[in-house]
């Protein structure tokens, strides 16, 4: 479970831009985590729970966005439908993804004290 | 209360280590190849098959990832490769710091390619970026014909996959290599799949080809 190590390096990305405002409490962080990122938001979320304790993110809530998997033609931009072939039947091209693998930090949210 | 809008990949600097293992490879024109697959999918009889049917003028270097043991690295020695055993405890995958101590190990100007043998893991090797140039995936055919339906985000992310031990098709006649290929195609948009044997030699020129073609 590699959910503990992004939980890690969640909290000292957080703590870098905490240092920002010197006299503000973390109270809130939203990631986006992509259906294909490989992240489960389950685990996730169970990992915070555990590791945030005596962080900076101790009083932070987190709000996990999930991101569905999309994917598309590479040259008409149509969408191909999760579970079928990778592929445009009518332009006979691959797909690409255009959104699910996004393991994000969006926003922190400060209280200034 | 005080908004910051971040955007920032929670994994950066993993990524940027990456990029800089990267440079170092690029910079002594090798060429690394991640190489993952579940445990026993056969990735180090792939790295040694491929040692035995390259050229002599190629050389070939492995870092072998595990939990525990340099079982791998010792295999991969005997059979004539550069290897240095990372072994991660706990962990579950490799990830950019820990391929960054091993290259510095490295003789990387006596090497033409890297192999770095991951965890044995469908899961969470395919999160960590290590520097790679190819991502390179071991499935062997008794894993099951929806294994790629099940691990998606490992296919999605593989240049090629090796369908290995296809000597063991005669045994199998429940498994369907079609099957197989058309999971293959529904989660990996540009499917390229050789069909490897490590123990009658299947497929080693043709990955051997497409590895001088990915330089």
């Amino acid at each position: 479970m590699h959910e503990y190590s992004i939980i890690q390096s969640l909290v000292d990305s957080v703590e870098i831009h905490a240092a920002r405002h010197p006299n503000a409490a973390v109270k809130r962080l939203r990631v986006s985590i992509g259906e294909l990122s490989g992240v489960d938001a389950t685990l996730l979320a169970t990992a915070y729970e555990v590791f945030r304790f005596g962080t900076i993110c101790d009083d932070a809530v987190l709000d996990i966005v999930p991101v569905a998997a999309c994917w598309s033609c590479v040259r008409c931009g149509g969408e191909i439908p999760k579970g079928e072939v990778l592929r445009c039947g009518p332009c006979d091209a691959e797909a690409k993804l255009t959104a699910g693998d996004e393991i994000l930090l969006d926003q922190i949210e400060l209280e200034v004290q | 209360m005080c908004k910051v809008d971040v955007q920032e990949r929670i994994l950066a600097k993993n990524e940027s280590t990456a990029d800089h293992n990267r440079s170092h490879m690029r910079a002594a024109g090798v060429l690394c190849v991640n190489l993952m697959g579940s445990p026993g999918a056969g990735k180090t009889a792939v790295l040694e098959a491929t040692s035995r049917g390259a050229s002599n003028d190629l050389s070939i270097g492995a870092i072998a990832g595990d939990l525990a043991t340099d079982n791998d690295a010792r295999r991969l020695q005997a059979a004539g490769i550069q290897a240095e055993a990372v072994n991660t405890g706990s962990m579950c995958h490799l990830d950019a710091e820990l391929v960054h101590r091993a290259l510095h190990h490295f003789r990387l100007d006596d090497v033409d390619l890297l192999f770095i043998e991951n965890v044995g893991n469908l899961v969470c090797p395919a999160v960590y970026d290590l520097g790679q140039a190819v991502n390179v995936v071991a499935l062997s055919v008794t894993e099951g014909e929806d294994k790629p339906l099940k691990y998606p985000t490992m296919f999605a992310k593989a240049d090629l996959v090796l369908l290995t031990k296809t000597d063991l098709l005669p045994h199998l006649p429940n498994v369907s290599m079609q099957a197989i290929h058309d999971a293959i195609a529904r989660v990996m948009p540009r499917p390229r799949v050789i069909s490897f044997s490590a123990v009658d030699g299947t497929g080693v020129n043709q990955f051997l080809e497409w590895l001088k073609e990915a330089a």
